[in-house]
């Protein structure tokens, strides 16, 4: 009774924003459609995707669109939507518009893990090597970010019970820590492997592939379709847990289900495409200030902004300095940085954080 | 007559482009080795460590060679990619493979005898085996003139630090099982690091207990840096050791000193002379 009642009360309160989230979720998805359709046509070796019927192409070519650009495209979209997703879940639960996926450990927990395989990946048994082949950071980075958002859900838990703040504070805790070994690990590496370990952590869709994909997408898309059963809940959250419980919200299921979600969403994310930052961030906040908090509509909206920015991100990475590219973690945190302060200047007044 | 030979040269055509003529070198001295053997006419690419000489620098740039990415790869449409070993990603380099491109893996090398054995390698995926013979026979003996000189030195060996960065007053040096380790070796020197493999930040205490008589560095642009005015006289723990004290950091180009390439003999005369300097 009282789910069906939140549930009402929104809808018939707030007709006129409802046209605005119409009109908004119409635009994004045509500059979706747009950044997509530039991705698929910007590149290095200029070519366009239609060449691909009106003349034979050679092998070189092919590749190039449909096993470079398609999969990165899809990649791409994926990884965007599940962070911009992420980031607002976190944000409802923390109920902070700063919490982003790393409060949770995933990062850090992905990045130890990253770490982990590209220095010690030549001491690991060969089995180990024969089974993951080239895959072992990206495997490595998803299970660091899981097993630790396991750990810390377990920290925070007494008696089915999770204390955000808990959550928060041992956060913060195994980050140092894993932060700390990542340190140790870094002192014993050589000099490619730190090569390798900044351009890990700046990011890149650079290694995108059919296999990435098919491994990642089956986690991301699970975790984009189930996110929206959670809006409902972060909604009566927002007024806090005692007012939730009230409302009849299984509060202690929103915040595992959001947990899980981020984790597996974030996870996989991060070990396909590296340390992207700030997508998180931005993309429920602009919307926010644009449509309002309702994660009923916060959440699609920042799945298909979140899409659109990291392609247009990663379409911009690979034409600065072609043919070379640019890590895509520069371009977010360049468009992403100057955005959000200029959000933050512009709504001093009016919001408070 | 000469019509007949112009149509056997076109007639000829087809099968010299079949012969791989579009070449994209990924690592500095995998270049040089491809100017050196006289064959930089079939480079149409080459990767941001490649800099030497200076007209590899015109060719469009593909990146940074352990960050390709596949697409700025095939821009400049290769049939032959000569990749010095430990580039990469893994990634990239299977979606190359799986667009029809052949790589070929120079090896990388810390030894005169690696760099023929890179020369050899690159001749023979450019199909120049005589001339590629002839470049390491070439080499070898440079390197054999160069070390008989290196070995007719008076004296006692020069302790030698290299310092390859200097980032907020913190020095990395070069252990044992380095490129700039080995270059120390062959020019005359004693690396005055030990105890510990690769590069590493040292303390300054690690830096006193070296007491080195040189230290050497790299610079960032070709020529010499200026003499006695080197920043790295500023660390305190560097200033307190013999080659502080006397005012002795030699600089020199990084691919020279370290890229193990076609001017690797250069470089240890280079080096030695440097080392072996009076009141530099």
């Amino acid at each position: 009774m009282a789910t069906a009642a939140i549930a009402a009360a929104p809808a018939t309160a707030v007709t006129a924003p409802r046209l605005k989230v119409g009109a908004v979720t119409a635009g994004l998805a045509l500059i979706l459609l747009t950044t997509a359709a530039a991705s698929l046509s910007l590149g290095a070796s200029g070519l366009l995707p239609w060449e691909l019927f009106s003349r034979d192409l050679s092998p070189a070519e092919r590749a190039i669109l449909l096993d470079i650009r398609l999969p990165r495209l899809l990649l791409g979209a994926l990884v965007g939507a599940s962070l911009a997703v992420s980031g607002a879940l976190m944000q409802g639960l923390f109920r902070n518009p700063l919490a982003d996926p790393g409060l949770v450990g995933v990062g850090a927990g992905a990045g130890l893990g990253a770490v982990v395989a590209i220095v010690l990946g030549g001491l690991m048994p060969a089995a180990i090597h024969a089974a993951t082949g080239m895959y072992l950071v990206p495997l490595f980075a998803f299970f660091g970010g899981w097993a630790t958002t396991l750990i810390l859900y377990r920290v925070a838990s007494l008696r089915g019970q999770t204390s955000i703040a808990t959550m928060l504070l041992a956060g913060i805790v195994l980050g140092a820590l894993a932060g700390a070994a990542t340190g140790v690990l870094v002192y014993l590496a050589d000099d490619n492997q730190l090569r390798d370990l900044t351009f890990w952590g700046l990011g890149s869709l650079a290694g995108a592939n059919w296999t990435k994909l098919a491994a990642a997408a089956p986690i991301l898309i699970a975790g984009l379709a189930l996110s929206p059963l959670l809006a409902r809940g972060l909604n009566a959250m927002a007024l806090g847990e005692g007012v939730a419980r009230h409302l009849g919200v299984p509060v202690e299921g929103v915040k595992r289900g959001a947990i899980l979600i981020v984790a597996a969403m974030t996870g996989a994310s991060v070990a396909v495409s590296g340390g992207i930052g700030f997508v998180g961030i931005v993309v429920p906040h602009i919307l926010r200030l644009a449509i309002g908090p309702d994660h009923r509509s916060l959440l699609p909206t920042a799945a298909l902004f979140g899409a659109a920015l990291l392609i247009a991100a990663d379409t911009v990475s690979r034409l600065v300095v072609s043919p070379a590219e640019l890590p895509i973690g520069i371009i977010m945190a360049l468009i992403g940085a100057p955005v959000f302060l200029w959000i933050l200047l512009a709504r001093r007044a009016t919001m408070e954080i | 007559m000469s019509r007949l030979l112009l149509a056997t040269a076109l007639a000829l055509l087809p099968l010299t482009a079949a012969a791989q003529d579009r070449v994209l070198s990924i690592g500095g001295s995998v270049s040089e080795i491809v100017y050196a053997l006289g064959q930089e006419g079939r480079l149409v690419g080459r990767d941001t460590t490649s800099t030497y000489p200076a007209a590899v620098e015109a060719l469009p740039d593909v990146g940074y060679m352990r960050a390709l990415s596949p697409e700025g790869v095939l821009s400049v449409s290769p049939d032959l990619i000569l990749m010095e070993a430990g580039a990469g990603p893994a990634e990239t380099l299977a979606t190359l493979e799986g667009a029809g491109v052949k790589i070929v893996t120079i090896p990388g090398a810390d030894s005169p005898e690696g760099v023929e054995a890179k020369v050899q390698a690159v001749a023979a995926a450019l199909g120049q085996e005589a001339r590629g013979a002839e470049l390491a026979a070439r080499i070898e003996a440079e390197t054999a003139a160069a070390l008989a000189t290196v070995a007719a030195q008076p004296g006692p060996k020069p302790r030698v630090l290299f310092v390859l960065g200097n980032s907020g007053g913190r020095l990395t040096g070069a252990g044992s099982d380095t490129s700039a380790a080995a270059m120390i070796a062959l020019a005359g020197g004693v690396n005055a690091i030990e105890g510990f493999a690769g590069y590493k930040a040292l303390t300054d205490e690690a830096v006193a207990a070296a007491a080195p008589d040189i230290i050497l560095a790299m610079e960032s642009s070709e020529g010499p840096g200026m003499p006695g005015d080197d920043p790295l006289y500023a660390h305190a723990a560097l200033a307190a050791t013999p080659a502080g004290q006397a005012k002795r950091v030699v600089r020199m180009p990084g691919m020279f000193l370290l890229g193990f390439g076609p001017r690797t003999p250069e470089a240890i005369l280079a080096l030695n002379a440097a080392l072996y300097a009076k009141g530099n």
